[in-house]
């Protein structure tokens, strides 16, 4: 099925994307209200939580560039060092930038 | 049980406190939603059309995902599987903070997830394993990146790009040096670190061998599975099956 880009077209498919969205937004918590919560899924969630960053950065550092290699380096050492994430991410975002400058 | 009264208030002084603490965050994320705004035109929408998008779908990657397929014609079934497979992680985020959104009305927490995104989401998921409950920067750092994101697109598609060339300042990266901060703020026990490699090598596993954009549902699962079958230490600590394999 395809959609032609006219004007209404184009506000289906928007419709189409909004409702999509949607679906994941609020289909995670409607799952978990049948869902009985134990210890057991309470450590599920808890480390599946953190995980999501995980499986977000990790695949960002691998297959990216010397400068988002750099970048995440950067702030992994700056926020383990000072604890506090506004420099951390700062120095990250820089050495992205003088890496690529470099290159 | 049936309880009628939910526990969590929402309190307007700490979401406008969230509502600032985003703001910085929020101005990279201005510089998206003009490369977004700059990239939609490019593929044919109107201006409007963008601005609408980014207002109602509010899902950075998966706009542009959905942008890049734009021709004469859009074919439905694939657009779909692209944006949920990208958005896909939002369910996880979800389902991670509902044991603070079941404490709050049905209306409140559905219209709390309207604004859910990666950044609010870590800031909250965060906190919460540190023993604070947090929903207030959910709804008050989700307006601020909301609004920037709107802002930004509009910014993109009437002035073109800011910035020629955003990436060259290393500010792509300004999401993932976010999401990292945060994962590495918070606890750290061995267990979590078990998870963590778990996840690394699923998501990259799946990166590789399965369909695009499922690393992170599948990483993120992986991790999880760690966490369903490795409890953290209860009370008293039952070692005797561990004993039982150390016979040598």
């Amino acid at each position: 099925m395809t959609v032609e880009t006219t004007t209404a077209g184009i506000l289906f498919l928007i419709a189409i994307m909004t409702a999509v969205t949607l679906v994941t937004r609020f289909g995670g918590v409607f799952i978990m209200s049948f869902v009985k919560i134990n210890p057991r899924i309470e450590s599920f969630i808890n480390t599946m939580a953190s995980s999501v960053l995980i499986a977000i950065i990790v695949p960002m550092a691998v297959t990216g560039d010397a400068g988002a290699l750099a970048a995440l380096t950067t702030t992994a050492v700056t926020m383990l060092a000072l604890r506090k994430p506004l420099p951390a991410i700062a120095a990250g975002i820089a050495a992205a930038g003088i890496v690529r400058f470099l290159a | 049980m049936s309880v009628a009264s939910y526990s969590y208030q929402l309190q307007p002084a700490r979401v406008r406190v969230e509502f600032f603490r985003l703001l910085p965050i929020s101005l990279f994320v201005v510089a998206f939603g003009a490369a977004f705004g700059l990239a939609a035109t490019q593929k044919g929408l109107e201006p409007l059309q963008a601005v609408l998008m980014s207002a109602t779908v509010f899902a950075g990657a998966s706009q542009f995902a959905a942008v890049d397929m734009w021709g004469t014609e859009v074919s439905v079934l694939p657009m779909i599987a692209v944006v949920f497979a990208i958005n896909s992680r939002h369910l996880l985020m979800g389902a991670s903070l509902y044991p603070m959104l079941r404490e709050v009305s049905p209306g409140k927490r559905y219209g709390l997830l309207l604004l859910l995104t990666d950044a609010n989401w870590a800031v909250s998921a965060q906190e919460y394993q540190s023993g604070r409950r947090n929903l207030e920067v959910i709804l008050g750092g989700g307006l601020a990146l909301w609004l920037a994101w709107i802002i930004g697109t509009g910014l993109g598609v009437y002035f073109g790009g800011l910035l020629q060339d955003p990436k060259s300042l290393g500010l792509d990266m300004v999401l993932g040096c976010f999401l990292l901060a945060m994962a590495l703020g918070g606890k750290k026990s061995p267990r979590v670190l078990v998870a963590w490699t778990v996840t690394a090598l699923a998501s990259l596993a799946a990166w590789k061998w399965l369909p695009a954009n499922t690393h992170v549902v599948v990483g993120a699962l992986a991790g999880g599975a760690i966490g369903f079958f490795w409890l953290e230490r209860k009370p008293a600590p039952a070692s005797d099956a561990e004993d039982s394999t150390h016979d040598r």
